[in-house]
């Protein structure tokens, strides 16, 4: 399956993954009327890395995860799966994704969707600067065989 | 002779009591909190989650201060939590080529593509105490660091080993899918896979795995190691969602990984090249991964047809049956608890065979 | 693939309770063979039962690959246990649980029985059956105080499997709500 057809809906749930939770709660403090399909649960997913950074897989550890399911009053489902234990956040993220493929498709994406994405770029970037502030610069001594 | 006990609940009760209250210390002195801990304490805290297998910055906090500061008990602590967790799915498996990098340094090519990126080391420090820091109060509070009028480092910053690999002058480390042993689910066997290896090495004991790794630098199992690159930063995890069919990034964790770039004058089977050993650690633990990349190069001696010289690095029961603090904890601590029976029994035998050496002493006379 | 809403529901909604509650009767069901007991918690799709959806959900999860037999491997249920449980589906020589009618499982002989150094590593069938009493071939073994009864499809299977001890498959036996256990220990004669 390519990555392509989804990279809408992928690049929003990676957004509300990594929203911090109370900045999401003060982004959605009014959640819509909701069933939950899937209880916010509280579990770890095994992550792994690749011997030799490309090789074959092996287990490094576990994370802990909370995902949670949600439909809509107009039968829309929504998804979350979120990083951490915080059940508020894995729910609200659920409400996002099902508000996202519905009418309210574009009023979310501009208040709740894009700000938390320009929160994220600027904080990623100010660390790569201060990163990038500590690459070494060398200057290469004149030696008897260069000259 | 067998003497049955009962009783202690009181006297245990008291002795948690009194724990809490050590714990605690002087009320005089304000109570840490996690996020203190999480954000003032966090190579500690990288630890814990390395070692207790489990990356939640919030939870290893409460386990160290829970622990009194005992990381071994924290790990503990953590290792316990996480039996509790439902074992939602794996990960697929992390692309560190795709790291933020905080730091990324190579101590065998100097102008390497993305730089040297030193990051928030202590390698240039002198290790002289900083006394201001025991001032407590506004002067904890650094200015800024100055940022670079260049720009952010590269998106992605590219492995050091995929130059050489590009020469043909290192191993390759061919991609596979093959779906890992997981020594949390099922008792290790051996002789393990190099998976099963690395997984034992990223949660073993960081004391452990650095005197494996020092003893192969001192000539036990040598492996003429240098670190081809060693990188720290933010890596996406991505899942496979099973209600959706597609992979979702749901958040991210630190990781240091640490490449070894060794020596190798060819053997038996294979060519004269460079060989690889990997470390990859939750957290920054930097010594952790470069350990990791030494021992686990140590243990790759029949793979790669070398001589197996009697070095406990190259030991693959030794290193794996002896590598988790968890384990070895609880089995050196055991016996400390009663082993009264035995303890009798022993005692028996040491009196009967005192009174036997006796009788034939006096019969000898 | 995006899911069918009708898999999103039937699941526990109270997964600690319900979840513990079905364990205990799963438990008390293998220790005690022939026993029936009641559980609840679970709308699977059909054609499962009720109490094989509830077997699934507190038995299997992502770790526990799964193979679904005959009418039971259906678009509705492979949707239900991708969402509720996770569960790898595999061909049934790989799987650590199977679900489906006696008859679709068979040869029930494809399925593992673990190993002289880990017994452990065996599948366990959940087998819809369309009758559970406690009328038909007789039942003898650990768990069971004398001798009990239980409506079997066959003995032959049991006998050969019995055989095979201390490796072999174990069975759940579910219709509707209720479900029976037939761990491999057990003897089972034709009366």
């Amino acid at each position: 399956m390519t990555d392509a057809p989804h990279a809408a809906r992928k690049s929003w749930m990676a957004t509300l993954a990594k929203a911090p939770p109370a900045r999401l709660q003060a982004l959605m403090p009014d959640p819509p009327p909701h069933d939950l399909l899937r209880a916010p649960e509280v579990g770890a997913v095994m992550v792994q890395g690749r011997t030799g950074a490309t090789g074959a897989p092996f287990n490094l550890g576990e994370m802990t995860v909370t995902r949670a399911s949600v439909r809509l009053a107009c039968g829309t489902v929504g998804h979350a799966w979120v990083q951490g234990r915080d059940k508020a956040h894995a729910r609200r993220a659920a409400l996002a994704d099902a508000l996202l493929q519905t009418d309210a498709a574009p009023a979310t994406m501009t208040q709740i969707i894009a700000p938390l994405q320009a929160e994220a770029a600027s904080e990623k970037a100010e660390r790569a600067a201060k990163a990038a502030g500590t690459k070494v610069e060398f200057f290469t001594m004149v030696r008897g065989d260069n000259v | 002779m067998y003497v049955a006990v009962k009783g202690g609940e009181r006297a245990i009760d008291n002795a948690h009591a009194w724990l809490a209250e050590e714990r605690r210390g002087d009320p005089a002195v304000p109570a840490l909190s996690i996020a203190q801990i999480r954000e003032q304490m966090a190579l500690a805290v990288n630890r814990v989650m390395a070692e207790g297998s489990l990356y939640d910055p919030d939870l290893a906090a409460l386990a160290i201060k829970q622990a009194r500061g005992d990381l071994i008990e924290a790990v503990f602590l953590i290792r316990a939590y996480r039996t509790t967790l439902p074992r939602l799915t794996a990960s697929r498996p992390v692309d560190t080529g795709a790291m933020a990098v905080d730091r990324r340094v190579s101590a065998t090519f100097k102008d390497l593509p993305g730089g040297q990126v030193l990051g928030p080391t202590f390698d240039y420090t002198h290790r002289l105490l900083d006394f201001a820091l025991m001032a407590e109060g506004p002067s904890d509070t650094p200015s800024t660091p100055p940022v670079a009028e260049s720009g952010p480092v590269a998106q992605r910053v590219p492995h050091v080993t995929s130059f050489l690999n590009r020469d043909g002058l290192i191993e390759a480390a061919t991609p596979s899918d093959i779906t890992p042993p997981d020594l949390t689910r099922e008792p290790m066997e051996l002789p393990a896979t190099r998976p099963l290896r690395l997984q034992a090495l990223t949660r073993g004991d960081e004391g452990f795995v650095l005197s494996m790794a020092y003893s192969t630098q001192r000539g036990y199992g040598r492996t003429h190691a240098f670190v081809g690159e060693l990188r720290i930063g933010m890596v996406p995890v991505k899942v496979e969602i099973p209600e959706l069919g597609f992979a979702v990034e749901i958040g991210e964790v630190e990781l240091t990984e640490c490449e070894t770039v060794n020596q190798f004058k060819g053997s038996k089977t294979e060519p004269p090249q460079f060989t690889r050993g990997y470390g990859l650690v939750f957290g920054q633990s930097e010594r952790k991964a470069i350990a990791m990349s030494l021992v686990d190069r140590a243990l790759r001696w029949e793979e790669l047809g070398e001589d197996f010289t009697g070095a406990p690095a190259q030991d693959e029961e030794f290193v794996l049956m002896h590598c988790d603090n968890i384990q070895a904890t609880g089995f050196l601590e055991h016996i400390k608890l009663p082993h009264y029976v035995d303890f009798q029994a022993e005692l028996e035998l040491v009196r009967r065979l005192r009174t036997e050496a006796q009788a034939m002493q006096e019969a000898a006379e | 693939m995006t899911l069918h809403a009708d898999a999103l529901s039937g699941g526990f909604t109270d997964a600690p309770t319900q979840s513990a509650r079905a364990f205990r009767a799963v438990l008390e069901a293998m220790a005690r063979p022939g026993t029936i007991h009641t559980v609840e918690g679970a709308a699977p799709p059909a054609p499962l039962s009720l109490a094989a959806g509830v077997a699934l959900l507190t038995l299997a999860d992502a770790t526990t690959p799964m193979h679904l037999a005959g009418a039971a491997d259906c678009q509705p249920v492979r949707d239900w246990v991708a969402f509720h449980i996770g569960a790898p589906l595999v061909s049934a020589e790989d799987a650590d649980f199977a679900l489906g009618t006696w008859a679709a499982l068979q040869p029930v002989t494809r399925f593992k029985i673990g190993q002289p150094d880990y017994p452990d590593r065996s599948a366990t069938l959940i087998v819809e059956v369309d009758r559970l009493t406690n009328h038909g071939p007789a039942l003898t073994g650990p768990g069971i105080a004398l001798v009990t009864w239980l409506s079997l499809p066959e003995t032959a299977a049991f006998h050969a499997n019995r055989a095979l001890f201390p490796l072999g498959f174990d069975c759940l036996f579910t219709f509707g709500n209720r479900l029976a256990g037939l761990p491999r220990s057990t003897r089972v004669e034709k009366i």
